[in-house]
């Protein structure tokens, strides 16, 4: 191994391994939203009004309730990989970029804990307090 | 990381000519990251309030919803909330656009210059229609 140049420092080394996986899953996250996302807004532009009464009865049938889920773990997910992307793109300094990459991971992960937490409390409650 | 000030740097931003290709690409991150804070707050609110009970819900839809008489406001919307759900839609519509456009570069296709330019455009422009649509249809209600 090479002291010299970049590549002679990394030739012999092979590859992360684990490079391709990010990309490949920032992609089957988007088909997800693809999918999903499109569901979510027409569902909402369709019921009759907003009321509380009207968005829990439709939150509260299964197909609805997995439907939401499943949109908030797909969104979520691909949001974490793109922040990460952007922080890494424009963070270079190694310590702030390790405590973006922390924060955007702990605010994420809070995030959607909360969000699924909410949508099985109206879907097995029927949205009563 | 210690820099020679003295060294050339390679051309950025401001020294290029503006096309729809660099446009969508800078676009498809900036709405992607106004969609991740902007649409991720209001949807967690959205839920939370909604799994808190009947009198939270009142609350948030109060602060979404316009008293009767107020002048700031669109089609029932609170004029903040309309800006920020209008500009949430926007962002969707063109990061949705512009992602399908990355699927399909991704699979090799879509590189010709003519071919790239048509659909940056069409991207752009279909965002702002289909948002203008949207809104359109739920203030016709």
């Amino acid at each position: 191994m090479g002291t010299g140049t970049g590549i002679g420092r990394v030739r012999g080394l092979g590859s992360a391994k684990s490079g391709a996986h990010h990309w490949v899953v920032h992609r089957f996250t988007a088909i997800g939203n693809l999918l999903l996302a499109p569901w979510l807004l027409v569902s909402l532009v369709r019921l009759p009004d907003l009321g509380f009464e009207t968005v829990t009865a439709w939150l509260s049938s299964p197909f609805s309730a997995v439907a939401m889920l499943l949109f908030v773990v797909s969104t979520f997910w691909h949001l974490r990989m793109g922040l990460q992307v952007v922080i890494e793109d424009y963070v270079h300094d190694e310590g702030n970029k390790f405590a973006s990459l922390l924060a955007l991971n702990f605010s994420v992960i809070a995030a959607a804990t909360l969000a699924v937490i909410s949508i099985l409390k109206i879907a097995v409650t029927g949205g009563a307090a | 990381m210690a820099r020679n000030s003295n060294r050339p740097l390679s051309p950025h931003l401001q020294i290029w000519r503006w096309g729809p290709a660099m446009l969508i690409s800078i676009l498809h991150r900036a709405t992607g990251t106004i969609l991740s804070i902007g649409g991720g707050v209001m949807l967690i609110a959205w839920l939370v309030a909604l799994a808190s009970g009947q009198d939270t819900y009142a609350q948030f839809m109060d602060c979404m919803l316009a008293d009767e008489g107020n002048a700031l406001q669109v089609g029932g919307l609170n004029i903040i909330p309309f800006i920020i759900l209008f500009g949430i839609s926007w962002a969707f519509f063109q990061h949705m656009g512009s992602g399908i456009r990355h699927l399909v570069l991704d699979i090799g296709a879509g590189y010709e210059l003519h071919t790239n330019r048509f659909w940056s455009i069409a991207v752009i422009v279909g965002a702002a229609v289909a948002t203008i649509a949207l809104w359109a249809l739920i203030l016709a209600r």
